[in-house]
């Protein structure tokens, strides 16, 4: 089997500052893998790199294509990378207020993706839109509204419909429960495990919270100053840590 | 060039020109490219034309026939001062017949008279990005157009349908030209983007403020941007013209009275008029006949 997902020494310096050096694991089909550290432990700086937001300094992120097969994304030319990150990848930032257009309407944020593919149909993009607002339980009457309206569990939401709508195959998230209260949390992650479980996706989680990758993820990576300290499945890193660090970590988490 | 005056011919300085020429042949090359050029201090406030008065003093020569036009009128204030502008800086011949004219400067119309070869149309531009709303980035908006990522577009026009319930963007519309870059028309009304395409004069736009210098040349091909299930559609108000009688030009509305009375009348002057001197006339012609 092919891995969707092969990323191998990614490096990346800011100046003398190490960002994240290194880096390297393969992601299968429908896997989900979560990256956890601290602050500053260059989790983002990695997302980024995979995501083609960055260029790392170096290392290759070899993608799965549908057309030629694994391809080096580093490497590849522009508008083929954002090609595929409008296609073929989605990405859901932290604070939705990133990755979605506060002055268009709900449905226009959501069809704002099947239009780049050059959809030019209004009543089926608006037909798609609605059917996704409903996938992840907003109101189908809201579509009409803009995000600035919303509460921040329902742009969160939104952000996920906008980013899931053309099918995707491998999905980045940014912290996608940070900022939310703990019940809008539950849903999401609800949500969120819903998705991946029904379309087969692919998924990298950056999350300092460990109950968000316990629930979502199958593989864990455990990252402190820019190196991977720890990696395995989740279940063996979090009840049994090796890795000074991630026994810290594991320790840190409150009991309620 | 009259020897008395200080002003070189058509006020801008020879090396000037020859910059604003070079955009303008680049800009000819690349059908809908927004060229960056130098624009300079005109003495005009900004948003009263200053770039598209460099684009016509550029191409302008001394045996010229210049006809300047507002809106379609000949006779309101920004169409009379930039043709007096002219008639000093330039000493050019001034016309107010679209036919004898050789280069025409327009603010927001196309003529209803068609344009031949060898005639030089040049609209003034507020704003020529036409993603600007949606992406203030200028970064973002230019990488946008190299890389023909046009989606956005199509987001402006479904929130338009999904607000009004049809296209409500009746002006500025914006069209693609020869299947490739999307354009900002300047703000002409949608009923004369169907002019824009296989016209047979060039097309020269100049937007002063923004710096950005872009053409159509002869017979382009011009499409306005529109969804299969609401197809684009050139809007004027449901009259004939009350002077006269025209039916397939577009209209001005004036108010008459303060007790609700109007009357709709051919926006460009010079097509109303040369109507008029052949006999057509309108059902409220009679009230201002001489």
């Amino acid at each position: 089997m092919t891995a969707l997902l092969s990323v191998q020494g990614i490096t990346k310096f800011y100046g003398h500052h190490i960002g994240c050096k290194d880096v390297g694991f393969d992601l299968y089909p429908g896997e989900v893998m979560g990256i956890v550290g601290e602050s500053g432990s260059g989790k983002s700086t990695l997302l980024n790199c995979m995501a083609g937001h960055l260029t790392p300094d170096a290392g290759e992120v070899v993608f799965d294509t549908r057309a030629d097969g694994p391809r080096d994304t580093v490497t590849m030319s522009e508008p083929e990378r954002r090609m595929l990150s409008r296609t073929d990848w989605a990405f859901v930032h932290q604070h939705a207020r990133d990755g979605l257009r506060m002055g268009v309407s709900a449905g226009g944020n959501v069809g704002e993706r099947l239009m780049a593919i050059g959809e030019r149909h209004y009543g089926d993009i608006r037909a798609k839109a609605t059917d996704w607002l409903g996938r992840v339980e907003i109101d189908a009457a809201r579509v009409e509204d803009r995000p600035t309206t919303f509460s921040g569990g329902m742009q969160q939401r939104l952000q996920i419909a906008r980013n899931l709508v053309t099918g995707p195959r491998l999905v980045f998230m940014d912290e996608p429960t940070g900022g939310l209260d703990v019940s809008v949390q539950a849903r999401l992650l609800d949500l969120l495990r819903g998705l991946v479980r029904d379309m087969g996706l692919s998924a990298i989680i950056v999350t300092h919270d460990l109950a968000v990758v316990r629930l979502l993820a199958d593989r864990l990576m455990v990252m402190k100053d820019g190196h991977v300290v720890e990696a395995g499945l989740t279940d063996q890193v979090l009840d049994d840590p090796q890795h000074a660090y991630s026994q810290l970590l594991v320790s840190s988490v409150l009991q309620v | 060039m009259n020897e008395q005056t200080a002003y070189n011919f058509a006020y801008l300085d020879e090396q000037t020109k020859r910059m604003i020429r070079r955009a303008i042949l680049k800009g000819l090359a690349i059908p809908g490219y927004q060229v960056p050029f130098a624009s300079r201090e005109m003495p005009m406030p900004y948003g009263w034309g200053t770039g598209g008065v460099q684009v016509s003093a550029a191409v302008m020569t001394p045996d010229d026939r210049f006809k300047v036009i507002d809106q379609g009128a000949d006779d309101t204030t920004n169409a009379v001062s930039i043709r007096t502008f002219f008639e000093r800086t330039a000493g050019v011949a001034t016309t107010t017949k679209t036919s004898e004219a050789t280069v025409i400067q327009t603010r927001h119309r196309i003529p209803e008279e068609p344009l031949s070869e060898g005639q030089i149309l040049v609209y003034q531009v507020p704003i020529p990005e036409p993603l600007r709303f949606l992406e203030p980035r200028e970064s973002e908006t230019r990488k946008m157009h190299s890389l023909e990522e046009y989606g956005l577009m199509h987001v402006k026009l479904y929130e338009d349908i999904s607000h009004h319930g049809h296209i409500a963007t009746s002006y500025d519309y914006p069209v693609k030209v020869e299947g490739r870059y999307v354009m900002d028309p300047s703000p002409i009304p949608k009923f004369d983007n169907p002019k824009l395409g296989d016209m047979a004069a060039i097309q020269l736009f100049g937007a002063g403020r923004e710096q950005r210098i872009y053409a159509l040349p002869p017979y382009t091909q011009v499409v306005s941007l529109d969804f299969e299930d609401h197809p684009f559609e050139a809007s004027k108000p449901d009259h004939p013209c009350a002077m006269c009688g025209a039916e397939n030009s577009y209209l001005d509305e004036v108010i008459t009275d303060d007790a609700g009375g109007r009357m709709f009348v051919c926006s460009d002057t010079d097509f109303c008029e040369t109507r008029q001197a052949a006999g057509h006339t309108g059902t409220m012609n009679g009230k201002d006949a001489a």
